[in-house]
């Protein structure tokens, strides 16, 4: 065993880290995302993306959806921090895998070329719900909805057919059926 | 139409009603409406500081030896920026504080105006909660709420930031609400189920030990009174974490000491080998676990805590049970007294092998350390310390460093809040402060900081403070000229190479008592301390007193870093014995 001069004990075995998807209500109120974001960043955990707006305009509350990968210890210990936190009103999470869990990301396409390349680039698209919320004789932009790998895939495959800019969201999420989070 | 008050006489509305009779502060531009406010109060008392860090030590120590919250007060800017580290501090030990900050206007907040900083955002990560106050209608419910925030649940500083212009502008004022909203962040409800299980796994264990900490002291003294009675019920050993110290009586033949790091041969051991660890209000810190692998390996684990997220975040539990300490363990106690009949005899009888045990690893008698006439030993000097003032019911703070430990280990606290050390961020410089605040709470009482030289300098200038309001607070400083824990280490593990931790040119601290205007006393002769203790203890005023100790004594005994509970290294007693049988002498 190496010799250890520190003050701290050696980090010992890790268990595996598995991606998880955090559902905050919160009070609508200045700085409360900072409080969210920042206990993430100051604990050392990771965002993979996030995503937040009011969701209550009456009772002032705001939805935040963040993605993020942790082993199950991690995973337990930023559910408690959040509901720690005063202005938090409940925490769900779930597995990115969880059947009973639909999860989505919007994402932004801009692509400039030819038209029969705009064409190829929408029959691409056609998986996601594709629509055009912009059209010129050069240029189009996209806007589809799907899970974030397949935007990945669909952003590599429209590089070549032009696509020059992207915009996406980070994902939300909601329960199948008719059950709400805990 | 009910009067209407200025934001700076609602400060003061708020204090009144949350029943607070001392503030800490230092005045300033963005304050000043309050300072103005201030000779209306004559309930509040203002305790001017020297440096804000001061006033948030200060009501550090206020709070943790009374129970209430402590309150400070500073202006914009740097004196936010400098209440900084205490409210770490508080943070981190569980020290409820409300700390009311003023702001530049709010038409200039984000313009980086004269004293401006972002209070708000620079404390956010280091209180429970904080408020920006930008509507004066919100004031009186964010002051309540405030103080509510600090003092529930697991309790901790909170942060008030007050623009300027919201103190002169007016309103009504709002009482607290009788109410109490508890938002879901209170944790008492746990189930009799839970209590069950646990005195089952009591009547079973051949090998318990109980650990108890700083939650204990935090839920108040009927904890410590149930925690002594759940102890006198099982017959079972008990440890105590720093923060944990007074809890349970120190001189107790079931208490084995503190644990951890520099715990106790028999505490450590009996962490490691028992089959049952209770852990009542405690957090599984690092300077306590040692090698997480290896913590304790053949024990079942219980976790008492009011704080959820405690549970689980370093060490895998068995049974959790979330709730205030003084509500679980007065469960548990009437648990077994209705059960008497069936398991609590005959419980002694199953852990009287483990008490054989543990008695024998006391016979290594691991606090010990080779005294001698010509040197003062600084861990002598602690032991003569506590023999001169045990019967006076003396308050202890300190800083940070050997003396500490020293402290810790051979200084006996008997009651719980008689105790202030910084445990969790481990903050030079608390203790003096922190003395003071003990000594305004308790006016009547005898209250030393067991310090360093080192750490006393970084907020020497509260003695300024401490003569003002004529604090007989006594600083016993253990003299060796150098960061003692920094050298150890660099002894132990940086091959001696003493980089930078040696002070070469100290003040004299006789002349700076006397600059002061207090008492200075000095020894460096054992045959002499007695007398200047008792002298230090008899006179009337705040002492500075110069102990110059063996200067390359080692803090003992200790777990080296990576290595579990049953590997600690012992006292130079020891290490000598081992050298004989030609044991290992590698330190780590």
């Amino acid at each position: 065993m190496p010799k250890s001069k520190s003050a701290y004990s050696i980090p010992t075995k890790k268990q595996k880290p598995d991606t998880y998807i955090f559902v905050v209500w919160v009070d609508n109120e200045a700085g409360v995302l900072a409080r969210v974001v920042g206990l993430f960043s100051g604990r050392g955990y990771n965002i993979e993306s996030l995503a937040v707006a009011e969701v209550d305009a009456v009772k002032n509350i705001s939805r935040i959806t963040i993605v993020t990968t942790g082993t199950p210890q991690v995973i337990d210990q930023i559910r408690l921090q959040l509901t720690k936190l005063v202005p938090v009103h409940k925490v769900a999470e779930f597995k990115r895998e969880d059947k009973d869990v639909i999860f989505k990301e919007m994402a932004l396409f801009k692509v400039v070329g030819k038209r029969n390349k705009i064409e190829k680039c929408l029959n691409a698209c056609k998986k996601f719900n594709p629509v055009i919320l912009d059209e010129t004789k050069s240029s189009a932009v996209i806007q589809i909805t799907a899970l974030r790998r397949e935007i990945d895939v669909m952003n590599k495959k429209l590089k070549p057919l032009g696509l020059i800019s992207t915009s996406r969201t980070g994902a939300v999420a909601m329960t199948r059926g008719a059950k709400i989070f805990n | 139409m009910p009067k209407l008050l200025t934001g700076a006489e609602i400060v003061f509305k708020c204090l009144e009603d949350q029943k607070v009779e001392h503030i800490f502060g230092y005045p300033g531009g963005a304050v000043l409406p309050i300072y103005d406010e201030l000779k209306n109060h004559p309930s509040i008392k203002h305790i001017l500081v020297r440096h804000e860090q001061g006033a948030g030590h200060a009501a550090e120590g206020y709070a943790r030896s009374s129970g209430k919250p402590g309150v400070v007060l500073v202006t914009s800017g740097p004196g936010a920026t400098n209440v900084v580290t205490a409210l770490t501090d508080a943070y981190m030990d569980s020290v409820p504080l409300v700390c009311i900050s003023g702001q530049v206007p709010t038409h200039l907040i984000g313009t980086d105006a004269f004293q401006e900083c972002d209070t708000t955002g620079i404390t956010r990560p280091c209180t429970k909660h904080n408020w920006l106050v930008k509507d004066i209608n919100d004031l009186s419910k964010v002051m309540h709420e405030a103080f509510r925030v600090a003092t529930t649940g697991r309790p901790g500083p909170v942060l008030i930031d007050i623009p300027k212009d919201i103190q002169f502008a007016k309103t009504k004022y709002k009482k607290p609400n009788k109410e109490k909203k508890l938002n879901g962040k209170s944790h008492n409800k746990f189930s009799q189920d839970q209590i069950d299980e646990l005195v089952k796994l009591l009547s079973k264990t051949k090998k318990p030990i109980i650990y108890s900490g700083g939650g204990v002291i935090n839920s108040g003294p009927k904890a410590s009174q149930a925690l002594r009675e759940l102890v006198d019920l099982t017959g079972f050993p008990i440890t105590s974490t720093l923060q944990g110290l007074g809890a349970y009586p120190g001189d107790d033949n079931q208490f084995l000491g503190m644990l951890g790091m520099h715990g106790t041969y028999e505490a450590n051991n009996a962490m490691h080998d028992c089959d049952l660890l209770i852990n009542i209000g405690a957090r599984f810190d690092d300077r306590i676990t040692g090698k997480i692998d290896e913590f304790s390996p053949n024990s079942k684990k219980v976790h008492i805590d009011i704080d959820p997220s405690s549970i689980n975040k370093i060490i895998k539990v068995d049974l959790a049970i979330v709730g205030d300490v003084t509500s679980v363990i007065s469960k548990i106690n009437k648990t077994i007294a209705k059960r008497k009949n069936g398991h609590s005899k005959s419980n002694k009888s199953n852990i009287a092998k483990w008490w054989e045990q543990i008695e024998k690893w006391r016979e290594k008698d691991s606090l010990n350390f080779v005294n001698s006439d010509e040197s003062i030993k600084p861990q002598h000097a602690v032991q003569r310390l506590y023999e001169l003032t045990k019967n006076k019911d003396t308050y202890v703070t300190t800083e940070v460093g050997q003396h500490q430990m020293w402290a810790a280990q051979h200084y006996k606290f008997n009651k719980p809040n008689r105790w202030m050390t910084s445990g969790g961020l481990g903050t030079m410089g608390y203790g003096l402060p922190a003395a003071v605040g003990v000594q305004i709470a308790h006016p009547e009482k005898l209250v030393i900081d067991i310090a360093g030289e080192a750490s006393v300098l970084m907020t020497m200038q509260e003695m300024s403070t401490a003569v003002q309001y004529n604090l007989p607070i006594k600083i016993f400083i253990l003299n060796n000229q150098y960061m003692g824990m920094v050298r150890q280490w660099q002894e132990l593990l940086h091959e001696k190479n003493y980089s930078e931790s040696y002070s070469e040119a100290l003040p004299d601290f006789m002349k700076m008592a006397e600059a002061y205007g207090c008492k200075g006393i000095k020894a460096d002769n054992p045959s002499e301390l007695d007398d200047k203790i008792q002298e230090m203890i008899d006179y009337d005023g705040p002492v500075i007193f110069d102990c110059h100790v063996d200067p390359s004594e080692n803090c003992f005994p200790m777990i080296p870093s990576g290595k579990p509970h049953n590997q600690m290294i012992l006292g130079p007693n020891d290490q000598e014995e081992n050298k004989i049988k030609g044991k290992g002498k590698a330190l780590v």
